[in-house]
């Protein structure tokens, strides 16, 4: 279980508080305002902002010590999800050995992530010869391989269109399903919150709010969600 | 960010602390020994000199750069892209090599005063102030024309085009355009070469001299070498100090970092004036490619002849010249790059303390402070290519921490939290993702750094005997001794392992980029 004890996150003038907890297994969107924290939500959990105040605890051990890349969590962010200059084998290797001293039996892994997100044979590419969806699909390969039990997804697929948009998120439901992992998925379009599935964690004025059903949240939605949606 | 210590952490302060003290510890000598000291009438002179050639030679340099920037950025002729390479060239040029060209074209029995005394006017002498100052303008006409040109470049395309759209002639566009842009990079222009020519040794050393044309870093060697008075070159060291430090400090503070590194490929659409403009233009650029060609040319004429009949001394003092290149180019590239990631990550006053401070000194004065520091426990003589090699660590970090800083802090803003996430750390992060980002800058700043070390003639003067003598040594020597062509040959050496040796960094940074 992910437990966000009355987390506390401060960057700046900037703060924000979270109180509550998620299943291993939960569907999160994670929707609200630009600048409301969002993302600043997703950095403290991967580890790369420290809580001013408030504990984040996978399966009940505090992680305020676990260094990002210790930490139970595969992150993809808005861009750079690839090294340019690495081939996306190298890319994905990374994800299994940081030193890339890969076995065969790694090797043969690696072959496998990529054939299931539809990359087969592109191995020996460079991120500059991929298409945007490719290279999303890299990036989940190699969350795929690292198999960590939470996935962040900080808007990776913002720059694509909407089908190539809903492929992609067809995958990352896939890879949850295959690594059983928890996801949260920063997001804007209330129809990318409702493909994920699950539930949906509104961020508004400093204040994460516990996850709701997504369907039944924009069936009933409260003030501040209705004017984020621009609903009168 | 949540990071446990590790003890890497450590070393880049630690680093950091020791070139502070390798810069600090001859300084504190300096003034420990210098201190209390009343210059004479002498010094007071040297400290005259110093600062009006340096300040003509600055104005000349920045002033004759203007209309040839100009014409490069206005004009499109075949030849451009290489002249403007060229002009990257005199940066890395020995000055040894560059006095030994302008004595073939000015000097007493050269090209220009064959031609005077063939029509019979009286020939002119290039030892003195003018000569100092031509030198001096020789050597950074290049950098001003490049930096100049940098500010034309800049000029954003839309107020070009919105100049042309509003029919500006060539007076409105200086004066809307050109101007304002002039004013924000000249001032910058001028301290640069400023600093530069203060601390310049090799063409004093030579075209200096004398009551009249002694600069400051010219007294403290004479002081060392031939009147073996250490206070009163501890006392010259501490003015040096003094009005280096204040000069390079106002140059830090003004510019933006130096681009030449910067490949000013970009296109800009001036328009091109015609009528007399254009002539003038023509003229500037025949000007200056002939003022930077005839002396090299002359070096090259000369020297070829004698390349199979070397004095004996020129091939040991290659080698060790190479040595010394290699050793403080990989020694100051490292600790730039130790300094640089780690800055990138946390910036620290201690850092960039270390990696700036260096600025401020020059080669003879932290060279009069090491001599001070060893001569109690060993003759400086042994040491003279150790001490060489730190004192051309120190004086070459400043550059390589500004090449570095920037192209660090863009690996870790663009890749930094990528790594941590996969816990790339350690030895892999150097490995697969610093060093290959930073292939380029390193490989152009190692060329950079081995280049001037190669070419450097300071520290070395001052301890070296005949055993420890440099390439630019016995180039500078074999021109004392009016051995032209000798000198000629061996300064023919010195510019391809200069040239070669930068060359084989750049292009190795390259080719790992790649």
């Amino acid at each position: 279980m992910l437990q966000l004890d009355r987390l506390t996150l401060t960057q700046g003038s900037f703060q924000m508080t979270a109180d509550w907890s998620a299943n291993p297994d939960a569907r999160i969107a994670v929707m609200g305002p630009s600048g409301a924290g969002k993302s600043t939500l997703l950095a403290a959990i991967a580890g790369f902002l420290k809580p001013s105040s408030g504990r984040i605890l996978w399966q009940g051990r505090d992680q305020a010590d676990v260094p990002a890349g210790e930490r139970p969590v595969t992150i993809l962010f808005q861009d750079q999800n690839l090294f340019p200059h690495l081939t996306v084998a190298q890319n994905l290797g990374l994800g299994l050995r940081p030193d890339l001293r890969l076995t065969p039996a790694d090797r043969a892994r690696l072959d496998e992530a990529l054939a299931r997100v539809g990359l087969d044979g592109m191995g020996p590419r460079r991120p500059a010869q991929l298409s945007g969806g490719q290279a999303s699909r890299a990036a989940l390969a190699r969350a795929l391989l690292r198999a960590r039990p939470i996935l962040l997804l900080d808007e990776p697929f913002a720059a694509l269109g909407p089908a190539l948009r809903g492929e992609m998120l067809d995958l990352v439901r896939a890879v949850a399903d295959e690594t059983g992992a928890l996801v949260l998925m920063v997001t804007h379009d209330p129809k990318d919150a409702l493909a994920l599935g699950g539930d949906t964690a509104f961020v508004a004025e400093g204040i994460v709010h516990a996850p709701v059903e997504t369907r039944a949240l924009f069936a009933n939605p409260p003030k501040d969600v209705q004017d984020y949606l621009g609903r009168t | 960010m949540a990071s446990r210590a590790r003890p890497l952490n450590l070393i880049a302060p630690a680093l950091a602390a020791l070139l502070l003290a390798l810069v600090l510890a001859p300084l504190a000598a300096v003034g420990w020994r210098g201190a209390g000291l009343s210059l004479g009438p002498a010094d007071w002179a040297a400290v005259r000199f110093s600062i009006t050639q340096a300040l003509l030679s600055a104005v000349f340099s920045t002033a004759l750069a203007i209309p040839v920037a100009r014409a490069l950025a206005r004009r499109r002729f075949p030849g451009r892209t290489l002249l403007i390479t060229l002009m990257g060239a005199p940066f890395l040029l020995p000055a040894v090599v560059a006095v030994l060209g302008l004595l073939a074209v000015f000097g007493r029995s050269g090209l220009l005063n064959q031609a005077l005394i063939a029509l019979g006017l009286p020939p002119i002498s290039i030892y003195g102030l003018h000569g100092v100052v031509l030198a001096h303008v020789f050597l950074n006409l290049p950098l001003a024309t490049r930096m100049i040109l940098q500010g034309w470049l800049s000029i954003p395309s839309e107020r070009i085009r919105l100049a042309q759209s509003l029919g500006f002639g060539p007076s409105e566009t200086f004066r809307h355009l050109e101007g304002p842009m002039l004013r924000e990079v000249l001032p910058g222009v001028v301290l640069v070469i400023l600093v530069i020519c203060l601390t310049s040794f090799a063409v004093v050393l030579t075209l200096g001299g004398g009551p009249s044309a002694t600069t400051i870093e010219l007294a403290i060697y004479q002081a060392v070498r031939f009147e073996f008075d250490l206070s009163r070159a501890a006392g010259l060291a501490g003015v040096q100090l003094a009005v280096g430090s204040l000069a390079a400090l106002a140059a830090w503070l003004v510019t933006s970092p130096a681009g030449f590194g910067a490949g000013l490929g970009r296109e800009l659409n001036l328009s091109a004036p015609e009528g007399w403009r254009r002539a003038g233009d023509i003229a500037a650029l025949s000007a200056v490619a002939l003022f930077l060609s005839l002396p090299l040319g002359a070096v090259l004429l000369r020297g070829l002849p004698g390349l199979s009949d070397l004095p004996a001394v020129v091939l040991p003092a290659a080698g060790r010249s190479v040595l010394v290149a290699l050793a403080s180019s990989s020694i100051a590239t490292t600790a730039a790059l130790t300094l640089a990631l780690a800055a990138a990550r946390r910036p620290q006053m201690l850092l960039g303390a270390a990696a700036t401070l260096p600025l401020a000194t020059s080669g003879l004065v932290l060279g009069t402070g090491l001599f001070l520091l060893i001569q109690p426990f060993a003759t400086p003589m042994t040491l003279a290519l150790p001490v060489t090699i730190l004192v051309n660590v120190a004086l070459s970090l400043p550059y390589l921490y500004r090449i570095l800083l920037p192209e660090a802090r863009a690996v870790h803003s663009d890749y930094g939290r990528l790594a941590d996430s996969l816990a790339i750390q350690g030895w892999s992060r150097l490995r697969w993702l610093i060093l290959p980002r930073l292939a380029r800058p390193l490989g152009f700043g190692a060329g950079i750094a081995a280049a001037l070390s190669m070419g450097d003639l300071g520290v070395i003067a001052l301890f070296a005997g005949e055993r420890q003598a440099t390439l630019p040594l016995v180039v500078s020597q074999l021109t004392g001794a009016y051995r032209m062509e000798a000198a000629a040959s061996a300064a023919l050496i010195l510019v391809t392992l200069s040239f070669a040796l930068f060359w084989a960094c750049d292009a190795g940074g390259r080719r790992a980029a790649a």
